[in-house]
């Protein structure tokens, strides 16, 4: 009996050891980070620098109504309720949604987040003539959540927002509008004071600022959510652009983690005992084609196709060493909504060459074609050596590509003019790298014709009646389940009709110490920093 | 004297203005403005274009030039287009940042430069010239973002004894070893081309004034070879002092090379930052300051040229 007891007692010791969470002891330190941006993003809640600003700057210190969830490694992120506890669409005008807001949220200044602040904020981005009004941050706003038309309070915790159709996907965009502390505003005077002191309801507050050098955050121990409250102490952050200035940082042991390490310096990284951290997420490397163009030879589906079954993939992410990976489509061939498109565009120069020979194209008479490649630009990869590669690559299918190398900025530019303007420099493509989140807002700003560019993101001019049904359909539609069929049907659809030539989708590659622990690499363009410490 | 520093001075300020006309008008030969790169890609053009309207980038180009001189001539550089921050700070920030690094590397470039030149020059033909010859020729000539990688990757990662980057904790001026140590590797690196440069235009003008009758003539009535040597240096002086303020305001300028691979918030890369961003009032406010800096610096080259060397002055 004793024996039992003692057993009994020793099983249940143990059982508790294995139950404890091991970090519990580890937890707190400081967490340096070298980013790819040039400068340090904007504070004040609607931050610049592309996507890696709304990375750091965006989600650890402000926060949306909905948020991404980033726990997970083997799925897509998805999105989760964030300021807003729950949302449903009014049963009455399919054309607006009622938002219920989170409860017991401060600001970091310690001023409550209620229906009064999301109002002010949505003033501060879309009214001219608000005080509190943020000309740059209202454009990024309505650049991320065109359909913000009208907005009201119901009670202290309800908002309603009304855009001008039904659209199903609604919420989803919502997930980039974040939310600044109207008090700290008071205090501050302007924008620009806001920055240097800002304010918001996230994990971590920004304590220290300095343009061009750093940006520090700290652990808010007053965080709304008790589950995600920081186990480091702080995060200091650096724009670093430089791609070998980010290794030399690593390698002397000034910060603990670069974004984007050189591909070439991943062997010796390993060997000195440094961490890879990849994993897939929702980016594609591609050829957007130009169909506005009266010439262009992707007119002919079965060019565009040959372009696609001709594209060695494996042999580019081979030269990137491994931190890239084949794309078949826009999205993963493992993503849920990736579908079963009729063409899988495996490596088969011969299917390519034959599908040019049918169209009257040959080794006499190649298909000339000229792209627009920048030097360099946001999730761009590595533009020149990739295209290069792609060049000497499609040769061999009797595709005679040539490049007009401009900088980002041109490119910018011609992507919001029409394909045929003077801006585009003439050429069949872009090589432009887009941020295509897993959420289907941002899918769609690309591939209607409503969005013909100068009026929105389709700057190839690409258009099929079947999306554009499928679109309508989505929008109108309150079925998860049908929605998500249908978006798998779209996607289909844009790989099937070869809309861009698919190329790689980037490993969101990123180098660290082996004392950074706890780190979860999401698949999507942001991630959590809450659950790291370090050792 | 006063007179020749008052015509300097007014040529100077029409050297600013033509200074800030060809910058405002290579800026936007550029296609795109601050606003186009600014705003992410998703952003379509009535976004951008009504944002334009806010800035004034609307405007036409002669009106947008004109209310920027009508701020400067009050003293107001503007503020950037991406931070919303005052140039006058921002620039004055990056200016003594640079300035850390420009005058430790002036100092040690120019003597450096004419200890090896003056060297060279007395040792003609000999090994010690072909020595002083290799090193001068090689600091003008190697690549200085080359030689910063090459210093990182012996003295911070190989052998770490030095930072490979940034400026420290405090930033600005050092305060302790800890963050002076963040200079040593730009530093030297910076110092290199001065130290060629001078090197090989000391070697070459004390060589022609050796060449001359003079010295002979005061070897012959028995001066003492230290004598002889500093009224040489003394002829010397006014040709490298030119060059030097020339070097020192090139080092001010800060070097968008060598500040980006230390990643040195100088101002060199501030204006590199902004040549990317096209944030125009960045980028006129700071050529116009690091022009005014770099006329100045010669003017007061000048003034010093003319109190050494009384032929100048007549």
């Amino acid at each position: 009996m004793i024996w039992n007891i003692q057993r009994a007692a020793m099983v249940a010791t143990a059982a508790l050891i294995l139950a404890m969470p091991p970090v519990a002891a580890k937890a707190g330190g400081t967490l340096r980070i070298a980013m790819t941006a040039s400068d340090v993003p904007t504070t004040t809640g609607a931050p610049d620098n592309g996507f890696e600003g709304l990375r750091f700057l965006g989600y650890p210190v402000y926060e949306g109504l909905l948020l991404w969830d980033l726990t997970r490694a083997d799925k897509p992120a998805e999105l989760r309720p964030g300021l807003a506890e729950s949302w449903e669409q009014d049963k009455n005008d399919k054309t607006k949604w009622i938002f219920h807001l989170r409860h017991g949220v401060k600001f970091h200044d310690g001023s409550d987040f209620n229906a009064d602040a999301v109002i002010w904020n949505l003033d501060r981005y879309f009214k001219p003539d608000a005080p509190q009004v943020d000309p740059t941050g209202g454009a990024f706003a309505r650049a991320r959540d065109p359909w913000i038309k009208s907005y009201r309070k119901i009670d202290d915790f309800t908002v309603e927002i009304g855009n001008p159709r039904p659209i199903s996907y609604f919420p989803n965009a919502l997930v980039y509008l974040f939310f600044s502390s109207p008090a700290q505003f008071q205090k501050a005077g302007s924008w620009v004071e806001f920055a240097k002191q800002p304010s918001g309801t996230g994990p971590f507050k920004i304590t220290e600022f300095k343009p061009r050098v750093s940006v520090t955050l700290a652990r808010n121990e007053q965080y709304w959510d008790k589950n995600r409250i920081p186990k480091l102490d702080k995060v200091v952050l650096f724009p670093m652009p430089e791609a070998t200035t980010r290794l030399a940082a690593l390698r002397s042991g000034q910060v603990d983690w670069i974004e984007v390490p050189p591909p070439d310096a991943v062997p010796s990284l390993k060997a000195a005992g440094f961490e890879i951290v990849t994993n897939s997420y929702p980016h594609t490397w591609p050829w957007v084609l130009n169909f506005g163009k009266p010439d262009s030879p992707w007119k002919d589906i079965r060019v565009r196709r040959a372009l696609n079954y001709c594209t060695n993939r494996e042999g580019l992410v081979t030269l990137l060493n491994g931190l890239a990976e084949p794309a078949y489509g826009i999205y993963h061939k493992t993503d849920p909504y990736f579908g079963h498109p009729k063409e899988q565009y495996t490596y088969d120069p011969d299917k390519a060459k034959a599908l040019l020979k049918e169209a009257g194209y040959g080794p006499d008479k190649p298909v000339a074609a000229k792209v627009m490649i920048s030097n360099s630009g946001s999730g761009q990869m590595l533009p020149l050596p990739m295209n290069e590669y792609l060049q000497q690559n499609l040769k061999e299918c009797n595709f005679d590509i040539s490049f007009d190398v401009v900088d980002w900025g041109t490119m910018l530019v011609a992507t919001r003019n029409p394909p045929t303007a003077p801006q585009a420099h003439g050429v069949d493509a872009m090589n432009i790298s887009l941020a295509h989140a897993t959420e289907f807002s941002r899918f769609t700003t690309a591939f209607l014709t409503s969005t013909f560019a100068p009026n929105g993101f389709n700057w190839q001019h690409w258009s099929n009646p079947e999306f554009e049904a499928l679109v309508s359909k989505i929008e109108n539609s309150s079925d998860p389940e049908e929605i998500a069929a249908d978006i798998r049907r779209a996607h289909e659809v844009i790989v099937d009709d070869a809309a861009w030539l698919f190329i790689v989708h980037d490993r969101n590659p990123r180098a660290m110490t082996k004392h950074v622990k706890g780190f979860t690499s999401a698949q999507s363009w942001f991630q959590d920093l809450t659950r790291v410490w370090m050792e | 004297m006063a007179q020749f520093i008052t015509l300097r001075l007014l040529h100077t300020i029409l050297i600013l203005f033509g200074v800030s006309v060809v910058t405002f008008g290579l800026i936007h030969l550029i296609p795109g403005n601050p606003l186009d790169i600014l705003l992410p890609p998703e952003a379509p053009k009535e976004v951008v274009e009504r944002l334009k309207v806010e800035f004034g980038f609307d405007k036409p180009l002669y009106l947008q030039y004109f209310a920027w001189l009508g701020r400067v001539v009050r003293g107001n550089l503007g503020t950037s287009v991406f931070t919303g921050l005052p140039v006058t700070g921002e620039l004055f920030s990056a200016l003594g940042n640079t300035l850390c690094l420009a005058v430790p590397a002036a100092l040690v470039g120019f003597s450096l430069g004419t200890t090896f030149g003056t060297l060279a020059a007395f040792n003609y033909g000999r090994a010690l010239d072909k020595l002083f010859s290799i090193i001068t020729i090689l600091g003008l000539s190697m690549p200085h973002y080359w030689l910063a990688i090459v210093l990182v990757i012996v003295l911070a990662v190989l052998w770490p004894i030095l930072p490979a980057v940034g400026m420290g904790s405090g930033g600005g001026l050092p305060t302790s070893w800890e963050d002076a140590r963040f200079l040593i590797l730009p530093v030297v690196t910076l110092s290199m081309i001065p130290m060629g440069v001078i090197g090989r235009m000391v070697r070459s003008t004390v060589l022609e004034i050796l060449s001359q009758e003079f010295p002979t003539a005061l070897q012959a009535k028995g001066l003492r070879r230290r004598r002889i040597v500093w009224h040489v240096l003394k002829n010397a002086a006014p040709p490298a002092m030119a060059v030097m303020g020339l070097q020192l305001g090139y080092l001010l300028g800060g070097s968008i090379l060598v500040e980006t691979v230390f990643n040195w918030p100088g101002s060199g890369q501030f204006m590199n930052l902004a040549i990317f961003r096209r944030d125009i009032p960045v980028l006129q406010g700071t050529v116009l300051v690091l022009a005014s800096f770099f006329v100045l610096i010669n003017l007061a080259v000048d003034v010093a040229q003319a109190l050494i060397d009384p032929r100048i002055r007549r």
